[in-house]
């Protein structure tokens, strides 16, 4: 049994150690919106954040991955789409399909924690998820809106 | 028990997925006995309200359910109808929600929602009339339902917001209070639709109404599924089209943990099958497995290129628009100007890989699919279940992405269907990987063109021959479609004339024709479908005649345009507002195209630089559209927008090669997509000019790389003639 603290609650998943952490997220523990597109890190649809830090779990073994270690989804962001991304990305209507936003949220909000007031271009260099709907325009639009805000700083 | 509820479409949220996955579990319990029957749906989900029609729940919460035949992938087409079902029904948007009946309902009510498939850009369309009727007989049942609650004529009521009011003795009642009344009352034989002049939820920038759940994490899609004992599978289909399986050594992997079992699909196939999908991948990467690769195996993109030359040349061709006399104009010409273009196969990359959800019994089969097609999807479901269409029914799910690859084929679901019938009773949901899918597309049609010109003393266009040779779309997908051995699908944006594709250039002598040659590798209507290569060949070609006419290619294009007052309105307003006329900044270049498809006008703008070591950055683009109607023009910026993001990733980057009869690119390392770092700014003009419905979704499109290019050619002096445009040297010579 491997042992994780997932959104707070640290729970105990049955799983191969070399298993990536975005399957045991996905199919132990039941919590879909952390997606994968790719399972190689190009895409990061499958972006979850581990102290903080932006991670692509596609990658990385769940075994790597310690019990005091705080791993965040898209479902532990805010209890009620809260986070001032989320709610930048509602007033923007910045998804289509949305099947890559839960990534692009958990980046964008990774980001913002990290750097409250980047700058376009910090912006432009940071984010590299991919979206095949090509709402980019809308994401730079709604990390812009959620650091003007300047309450960014959570999560 | 039966259970013919229908799935919420943008509610599908987790919530709502438990409830309607436990009257499942129900029906699981009981052997999921779920005979199909003819009174599917004639309920609401949530309540026991009875639809005022196929369109129009109310709940009596004034909750307004609008039902939604066609499938959203993001294009934001759920929103659209919705919008133009309310403007008619005269309710509150504010109460809106939606869901999708299913195909299997469709069929057993005699397809009272009509066409379920959702391409060509035919969502809004080729469906506004049924679903503004479908809105406005629900008012005109409402309203009469309040009136004879009132004892009054129907006549001296109104209704506003899902208020109905009696202006003469001041009663009012709601929807949600005389739905069920108005149930009963039979519908309208004659309704008359609102002018979109009165429009006040149609046209109207609203919000999309399935934003909530895709922030959350909440919106299942169908690689999301999980259903009561559910398994999951992994497939691997031979790596070369027409191959099939010889052997494989089962024995070697069905110890491994979690493995249920290793079964063949079809010929081609072979999927493990295991608790989780992680288990199923890694057991199905150590599966020994022995192909037949038949004789595509000695195909490579050189032979195919090969064989496309020689259709350049090939005396028979299939003709798309002819008239006057070609070879007369080019024998007379002060000046022939000739160029060959092509464009390679490309794979659709949707964000969520192929999947679907299937449980088999002798008796039913049933399917959870994000498919672009639930009709088709419907199809393909029974004949691969071995049962009758009504013995079977698809559960139509968002779709992370589609681009036409979950629509016209259904492969996917079919062998989704093949490894179900392995397993009885057992729900299975099959997951390809993204390897398995850039192996599997269903590929942008290859094809390459010779464009030829006559130019007279004065630099006039006085004849063009386009010969297009490679591979056709629908001899592989839709045969039925073909006219006379004719794949009408090529000539797209190139017709002589029509409402759908029409060229935007009177030319004198024109022959526009077709030498079809296929090789194995399959394609599919990728968004923008033919429209783009042809734009790509047509406005490059035009760009390069402009400067051989030593003309302003603006100017050059207007003097053809005069019969074609909407191709050049477009052409004009990107012209103006990009500053045509004037100089860009100090080392930017500026390209324009334009062409019109899937009944809509587009053009853009692009404005460029080219660093010295050859890379491209584009810094600004200005795009127009004439779509008839914006039914809402927010969503439309959004579709242009990333139309451009898909357009300048195919002409910039995409190509999939062929290498011993198979696919060499496996993933986005080697298929690469524009990222935000390369997202240029994108100024949209929406110009409705009414009188027709246009599509938005895909033929923005095809004005992305012929801008870009032209730029490039006015960045460089050099033509890329051969996409992608990262195999051209642009570094500084």
């Amino acid at each position: 049994m491997i042992r994780l603290n997932l959104n707070g609650v640290v729970r105990e998943v049955d799983a191969e150690p070399e298993t990536p952490l975005l399957w045991v997220i996905r199919e132990q523990a039941g919590l879909t919106g952390t997606k994968y597109g790719c399972g190689i890190a190009q895409c990061g649809a499958c972006t979850v954040h581990i102290d903080g830090a932006a991670v692509r779990s596609c990658s990385m073994p769940v075994s790597s991955v310690t019990a005091d270690q705080k791993i965040v989804t898209i479902e532990g962001l805010s209890a009620d789409r809260s986070h001032p991304v989320q709610k930048a990305w509602g007033e923007l209507d910045v998804p289509q399909c949305g099947f890559c936003q839960p990534g692009m949220i958990m980046a964008s909000a990774a980001l913002l924690a990290q750097n409250p007031r980047p700058s376009e271009a910090e912006i432009r260099s940071e984010i590299t998820n991919i979206c095949r709907c090509g709402t980019y325009t809308r994401v730079l639009a709604g990390i812009k809106l959620a650091a003007e805000r300047g309450e960014a700083g959570r999560g | 028990m039966t259970d013919h509820r229908p799935t919420p479409a943008a509610a599908l949220s987790r919530r709502g997925f438990v409830a309607s996955v436990a009257a499942l579990a129900g029906g699981f319990s009981l052997g999921f006995h779920v005979p199909f029957a003819g009174e599917a749906m004639a309920q609401d989900a949530a309540t026991i309200t009875p639809e005022v029609n196929a369109w129009v729940v109310i709940r009596p919460d004034e909750t307004v359910v609008i039902r939604i035949a066609r499938s959203e992938m993001g294009q934001g087409t759920l929103t659209g109808l919705a919008q133009l079902v309310a403007e008619e029904l005269g309710c509150d948007w504010s109460r809106v929600v939606t869901e999708y009946p299913t195909p299997g309902q469709n069929l057993a009510r005699g397809r009272v929602w009509g066409d379920f498939g959702t391409g060509g850009s035919r969502g809004i369309r080729d469906s506004h009339d049924l679903v503004r009727k479908g809105g406005a007989a629900a008012r005109i049942m409402l309203v009469e339902a309040a009136a004879k609650g009132w004892g009054v004529a129907p006549g001296e009521c109104r209704a506003d917001r899902g208020v109905i009011a009696h202006a003469a003795s001041g009663r009012t009642t709601t929807y949600g209070a005389v739905a069920v009344e108005a149930a009963k009352i039979a519908p309208p034989k004659d309704v008359v639709l609102k002018d979109p002049k009165d429009w006040t939820i149609a046209g109207k920038p609203v919000k999309r109404l399935d934003t909530a759940e895709k922030l959350d994490g909440s919106q299942v899609y169908g690689i999301d599924l999980t259903l009561p004992g559910m398994l999951n599978a992994a497939i691997r289909d031979c790596p070369v089209t027409g191959g099939t399986v010889k052997s494989f050594d089962a024995k070697a992997v069905s110890g491994m943990a979690g493995v249920k079992r290793v079964v063949q699909v079809g010929d081609t196939g072979v999927a493990v099958i295991a608790d989780t999908f992680w288990r199923a991948k890694t057991a199905l990467d150590a599966l020994p497995i022995v192909w037949d690769e038949g004789p595509n195996a000695t195909v490579s993109s050189a032979t195919i290129a090969a064989m496309l030359r020689e259709g350049l040349d090939a005396t028979e061709a299939h003709v798309g628009n002819k008239g006057g006399d070609v070879e007369a104009a080019l024998k007379g010409a002060a000046k022939v100007v000739e160029a060959t273009y092509g464009v390679p196969f490309q794979n659709h990359a949707t964000m969520e890989p192929m999947n679907a959800t299937v449980r088999w019994t002798p008796e039913r089969c049933e399917a959870w699919a994000p498919t672009q097609s639930g009709e088709a999807a419907l199809a393909a479901v029974a004949e691969a279940s071995g049962l009758s269409a009504k013995q079977c029914d698809v559960h139509k799910i968002h779709l992370g992405g589609g681009f036409g690859r979950r629509g016209a084929t259904h492969d996917w679901l079919r062998q989704a269907v093949l490894i179900a019938r392995e397993m009885p009773g057992t729900p299975v949901k099959l997951i390809w990987t993204r390897e398995e899918d850039m192996a599997h597309g269903r590929y942008h049609p290859i094809t390459q063109c010779r464009m030829r010109a006559a130019l007279d003393g004065q630099g006039n266009l006085t004849g063009l021959h386009m010969r297009i040779s490679g591979q056709s779309i629908l001899a592989s997908v839709a045969p039925n479609r073909m006219v006379d051995g004719k794949d009408p699908v090529v000539f797209q944006g190139l017709n002589p004339g029509g409402a759908e594709a029409a060229i935007g250039y009177t030319i004198p002598n024109i022959l526009v024709d077709h030498a079809m040659r296929n090789p194995h590798i399959l394609p599919g209507f990728w968004r923008g479908v033919n429209m783009n290569p042809n734009a790509i060949y047509l406005e490059c070609f035009m760009d390069e005649l402009a400067h051989a006419a030593g003309q302003d290619p603006l100017a050059f294009r207007l003097k053809l345009m005069g019969n074609h007052p909407k191709h050049r309105a477009v052409l004009q307003a990107v012209a103006d507002k990009a500053g045509w006329g004037e100089k860009p900044a100090p080392g930017v270049f500026r390209g324009l195209a334009q062409m019109m498809g899937f009944g809509s006008y587009v053009a853009a703008v692009a404005e460029i630089s080219v660093t010295d070591e050859g890379k491209v950055k584009v810094h600004r683009i200005v795009a127009s559209t004439d779509p008839g109607h914006a039914l809402n023009p927010q969503q439309i910026d959004a579709q242009i927008g990333g139309s451009f993001v898909y357009g300048l990733s195919a002409a910039l980057y995409q190509e999939c090669t062929v290498k011993d009869g198979r696919i060499e690119q496996t993933n986005f390392d080697s298929y690469p997509v524009m990222r935000l770092d390369e997202m240029p700014v994108v100024e949209t003009i929406v110009m409705p000019s009414g009188g027709f419905w246009g599509g938005v979704g895909e033929p923005t499109i095809a004005v992305a790389a012929p801008a870009v290019l032209n730029a490039v050619f006015a960045a460089t002096g050099k033509r890329v003639r051969q996409m992608p445009l990262k195999n051209t040297d642009l570094r500084r010579a």
